[in-house]
Formats: C-alpha cells, structure tokens, sequence
C-alpha cells in the first residue's frame, strides 16, 4: 500500500509540465466549439421555440373566437326568423280558429274563401281543413279530397288535443313538394272544441337560408332531432335523406362543434335545436376555410421562426469560430513564449556550462603555455644546439595552439555571458564575425564556401548582442541545412540608410516554394521533415520585432534562399516598450 | 633602477614554477606564494616586494580578497590580476580594489613583463612623491 502510494507520488512528480502536443489541438478546439455551439444554440433557440409555440396556440385560440363568434351569431339570426316565421304561420292559423265558429268552418265555402285569402296574404299554404274532437275530417280546401277522414290514432292527432298546437315534421306531400303541417286546438265556450289544419310548403324556409348569404364552401340546413333533413343540403344530402354525420348533442343555446364530414374532411358545424317544433338549425363550414387567415398567418409565424432559427445558428456559429480562433492563437502564442523561455533556459545552462569548462581549459591552457616559453627560452640560450630551428620551430607551433584554443574559450565566455537581454553598443559585423566563427568548422569540413562582403563603414547600432548572435545562429544554420557539400553562402552587411543597418545571408541551397516561404515564421512550421522544434525562425522573427528590426525571405526553389535582417540604429526605444 | 622584487601568487603549482623560471631568467627577482594566505605572510616577512602578480581563483582566501587586504596594509604595492577566470565582474571589482591591471591566462610573457615594468614605474614615481 505504503508502495503503491510512493509510486503514485513519484509519477506525478516525474510528470513534466505537460503542453497539449499539436496532434491534441484540433480536437480539443472542436470540444470547445461543440460545446459553445450546443450552449449558445439551446440558450437562444429555446426561448424562441417556445415562444413560437405560444403564440402558435394563443393566435389559434383568438381566430378560432374571432371566427366562430360571427357563426355562431348568424346561426343565432335564423334560428330566431325561422321561430319568427314558424309563430307567425301558427298565429294566422290559430286566428282563423278563433275568429271563425265550427259551423262557419264546417262550411266548404266559407272555408275556401278562407283558405283563399291566407294563401293570398301569406303565401305558401297547400291546403286547408277542419277535423272535428273525434278526428273526422269535416271540411277541406286542398287538392286531395279527404272529407271524411279520420285521424283518431294520428300521433299528431292526439298531440293537438293534448297541447293545443302542432308543427309537423317536413314531409313529401302534394306534387313532390315537402311540406310540414300546422294544427291548433280551439275551444268555444260550451266546451265543443276543434281542430283546424293547414299544410305549408317549405319554399319559405329555403328563402330564410338562402338570406344567410353563405359563400360557395359553407352550408346551412335545417335537420329534425332524430336527424333527417328538413330542407336540402348543397352538400350533405337531399330533403327527407339521413343527415349523414352524428348528430350533435342537444342545446338550445347556439354551439360550434369541431367533426369530420362524411369526405373525412374537418368541418365547423354551428348548430341549435329548436324548442319547437323538433327542428336542428345547422351552418357547415370547412375548417381550412374557416382557418385560412391561421393557416397564412402560421406560415407567416414558421417562414420567420426558421429565418430566425437559420440567423441564429449561422451568427452562433461564426461568433463561435471567432472566438475559438482567437483562443487557438493566443494559446499557440503562449506555447511559443514557453518553448522561448525553455530555450534561452537552455541557452543560458549551456552558456554556464561553457563558461565553467572555458575556466578550467584557461588554467592548464596557462601552464603550457609558460612551459613551452621556458623550453624557448631555454633553447635561445643554447648557442651551440644544432637543431635549433626545428625546435624553435616546435615551440612556436605550440604557442599557436594555446593562441587557438585561448580563442575559444573567449568566446565560450562571451557565449555565456550574453545570455542576459541588455542593449549596448555594438558591431555588427564583428557579431557576425563571431557567430560564423561558430559554424566555421562545418563550412570547412562540408567545403562550403562562405564569402564575408561586410561593410568596414558599418555604424556601430545599439541592440542586444546575445539575442542578435542567437538571430545569426538560426540564420545561418538554416542556410548550412539547405546547402548541399560544397555550396556557397554570402553574408553582407550594409548601411541602408543613416539610422538603418541590414545584414543579409544569402544561400545557393534548396530554396522554397511560395507556400512553405509563406509559412517559415510561422511557431511549429518546420521545412525539416522529421527534426527542429518549428522554432527557430519564428523566434528569430520575435527578437528582431523586438529589437524594432524586420526580416524580409527572398527564395526560388532550388536556387536558393536569402534572409535579410534589417536592424534600426537605435533598438533602445523598441526594446524597452 | 635597481632590481625589482616580485611576489609571484598562483595555486598552479607548475605555472608558478614555470613562469618563474622564465622570469628570472629574464633577471626579475621573484619569489611564491600558493595561496592568499601564503602571500599576505610573505609581504610581511619582505617589506621590499614592490610588485604582486596574482590569481583569483584559488582556493582558501581567494584573489579579490587577497587583493583587498594588500591594498589595505601596503597601499603602495602594485598588484597585476592573472586569472584563467575572467569574467567582466571579477575584472571590474578587481580594478576597484585598486590592482593595476587584469590580465587573462594564458598571457603571452612579453606582455607580462611589460605590464610589470609599467607597474613599477608607477610605483616608484609615487615612492618619491613620499618617500616613507
């Protein structure tokens, strides 16, 4: 356990400071995005939908009211002249019952003078006749003869003597015509009581709808409580056919009933029953109809739910990729200012590192040096040694070597110690002297032939040594990498103008395309397949923005490359902002 | 000018034999120290050593402190700094504790000695300025 433990603590010590490698990158911006994305997408589409939904129903609620209100008073409207009609009839007839006596009625010609003049002054009377409390018809005007008739089990019948009136149902009668029938009870004072009958064709009732002024796809009718029709339909059916829906439940007050009609499709029906007689006033109106202003509206409503929704997503996601760019960029240039600290880190271990071997190669390098002089010395003394030239020779050869690796551990020294950023006066060309002085022996052994054309009237400019060596050093090296064994490399310093200073590294090597040549200073690029952080130039291109200079790449592919490093006299300013 | 007496300090043993073989077979009167220590007690016993050449980087009592407690009991002494470590800020402290010069091993003997000389001559320029 204890072990176990122990092992834990030391791989998370051992764990190094962990950057998101390249490969991590793109996916870890795609979770970003796609979660930025599904945020801001529910934040902002949610509310609208719900919204959209709300209003959806309370537009649909409000046209419904809006549009049902009217059919429902229409209804209402002929319902009430229908009664009106249907009074008025019924008070001529029970009139004519009261004003006149049995024996006047039961007189065939003063029944037909009668009937005459009703027909006359109201219209649509077929017939007339008088049936006594037995049932026995006891006179008639019409165009049957049924004088005689009893009507003893007539339902009707016993209807009017119980409650004084009666409207019949619509019937087929006389000449195919349909008809309903109007009977009223009458009373005298002895007590003898009668009945008088008079048929109405509906021609009337068709007049009162025809008044309701419907257009083409709506459609009023009159069916009776068990659902037959009273007058005909445009299109549900003729006069005496089934009414071919359910019929609706029974109320007096005007209802709207949403149901199909028998072609299946959805109907508005407005309906209301009549007290009496047991008549059902309908109006018909397709619900498409009826809806239509909805149905342009709802589209209206979704035309502009999915502009919003498509306005939505296309701002979200550009937000989204701006924003997520601009945070890839900033990391990535975090990442870069890491590796450049890492790297003058590692710069200035070295520079130490040499410092501290250059110390120590100084003091041997010192006894060599005195001790190949005392052998000088000695021999210059000795005037009779015979191979003294050759000895003298040896010596001098000696101190040439300690002269050479004095060399060396001088500037291993100036190495290390232009690790610190300080601006000072400087010569360019000697900077350059000594960064070449580095690769010198590359050059040599590669047989690359590198051509100093460095300027003697150079001003002397005010930078920073040890990040100008570093620019240099990366400079070059890349030439010494493109170069093929035996190439050529010019380094030529040059005044540009009084306060503008330009080196420029010219190579005979690979060179570069238009595409990779656009890309060098970018962090992490590298030409060089396999090796080199990607660093290098994009650093150099840091220090020299940095020092207020500027870098300009020239290349042809496969004739060459040239950097020219352009450098202000003064950096001082530049380098403190 | 009569002969001039020169105290000769390095840890080095060999570069201190060496070098002053080379020395007086130049006829310079020198005499060694290998250590600070070793040379403050020289100095001592020796009131006549005009000129000190001395190294920093030695161990015990190192140069610069070597340095500072000559110049605080003989201010007169000239001191040259030979030293395989050189770095801007030993050179720098060592000129402002009064040495005369800063030399960088491995120095060529000619050089030495003509830095010598003109310690010397400065030395002595001062000594008849005030004489005790």
């Amino acid at each position: 356990m204890a072990d176990r433990n122990s092992d834990q603590a030391t791989s998370i010590l051992a764990e190094p400071v962990r950057f998101p490698s390249e490969e991590e990158f793109p996916r870890r911006y795609r979770l970003l995005r796609r979660n930025m994305i599904l945020i801001m997408v529910a934040v902002t589409i949610l509310p609208l939908v719900m919204m959209a939904v709300i209003n959806h129903y309370e537009y649909q609620q409000a046209l419904r009211r809006e549009i049902i209100t009217p059919m429902r008073s229409l209804v209402s409207k002929t319902q009430h002249s229908f009664e009106l009609f249907l009074t008025e009839r019924l008070s001529a007839v029970s009139f004519i019952a009261s004003a006149y006596s049995f024996e006047e009625l039961s007189d065939q010609k003063t029944l037909n003078r009668i009937f005459h003049v009703m027909k006359d002054k109201f219209g649509g009377f077929v017939d007339l006749g008088l049936i006594d409390s037995f049932g026995v018809q006891k006179s008639y005007v019409g165009p049957y003869s049924l004088e005689g008739k009893t009507y003893m089990d007539h339902d009707w019948f016993r209807e009017v003597t119980v409650r004084g009136e009666h409207i019949s149902e619509v019937f087929m009668g006389y000449r195919k015509f349909p008809h309903f029938v109007i009977a009223i009870r009458t009373e005298n004072q002895i007590g003898e009581n009668w009945i008088l009958r008079a048929t109405i064709d509906t021609e009337k009732f068709n007049s009162l709808i025809a008044s309701m002024g419907l257009d083409s796809s709506s459609d009023a009718f009159i069916v009776n409580h068990s659902g037959v029709f009273q007058t005909s339909s445009r299109f549900y059916g003729k006069v005496l056919e089934r009414f071919p829906m359910p019929m609706p439940p029974i109320n007096y007050e005007t209802d709207v009933v949403e149901t199909m009609d028998p072609q299946g499709h959805p109907i508005l029906l407005a309906y209301k029953y009549f007290l009496s007689p047991s008549f059902v006033l309908m109006l018909a109106k397709p619900r498409s109809e009826v809806l239509k202003s909805w149905y342009t509206l709802k589209s209206e409503i979704l035309i502009i739910f999915i502009v919003s929704v498509l306005l939505i997503f296309l701002v979200v996601f550009k937000i989204t990729d701006i924003l997520v760019k601009r945070i890839e960029i900033s990391d990535r240039e975090r990442l870069v200012t890491y590796h450049e600290i890492e790297h003058t880190n590692k710069l200035a271990s070295v520079g130490r590192l040499a410092a501290g071997v250059a110390h120590e190669i100084n003091n041997p390098m010192a006894i060599i040096n005195e001790k190949a002089g005392l052998l000088q010395d000695l021999i210059e003394t000795m005037p009779t040694f015979e191979r003294k030239e050759k000895f003298l020779k040896l010596t001098e050869s000696i101190n040439a070597c300690v002269d050479r690796c004095s060399t060396i551990t001088h500037r291993l020294l100036g190495f290390a110690r232009r690790m610190d950023v300080e601006i000072e006066t400087i010569d360019l060309n000697e900077v350059v002297q000594e960064v070449y002085g580095f690769l010198e022996k590359e050059a040599f052994h590669r047989n690359i032939e590198v051509r100093l054309n460095l300027d003697k009237e150079l001003p002397e400019i005010s930078s920073d040594h040890g990040q100008l060596q570093q620019v240099f050093l990366n400079i070059l090296n890349n030439a010494f990498s493109a170069v093929e064994d035996g190439g050529s490399i010019a380094i030529t310093s040059r005044r540009q103008d009084p306060e503008l200073v330009s080196v420029s590294i010219e190579d005979n090597g690979i060179g570069m395309s238009e595409e990779t040549m656009s890309r060098i200073f970018d962090p992490f690029f590298t030409g060089r397949k396999g090796y080199g952080t990607g660093l290098g130039l994009s650093i150099t291109y840091g220090i020299i923005k940095k020092l207020g200079g500027h870098i300009e790449v020239n290349s042809r592919e496969g004739k060459g490359t040239t950097f020219t490093v352009f450098l202000p006299k003064s950096a001082k300013q530049e380098a403190e902002a | 000018m009569y002969p001039v007496k020169i105290l000769l300090v390095d840890d080095e043993i060999p570069f201190v034999k060496t070098l002053t073989k080379r020395l007086s077979r130049r006829e310079l009167n020198i005499i060694t120290a290998f250590s600070g220590q070793e040379a403050l007690a020289q100095l001592k016993k020796d009131p006549d050593i005009e000129i000190i050449v001395l190294d920093i980087k030695m161990p015990g009592m190192n140069g610069l402190r070597t340095l500072e407690e000559i110049k605080r009991d003989y201010p007169l002494v000239e001191v040259i700094i030979l030293t395989g470590h050189s770095t801007v800020d030993s050179a720098i402290r060592g000129m402002r504790l009064g040495a005369f010069d800063y030399l960088v091993k491995p120095c060529d003997i000619d050089q030495l000695i003509s830095r010598m000389q003109e310690a010397t001559e400065k030395k002595r320029r001062l000594d008849e300025k005030w004489p005790d």
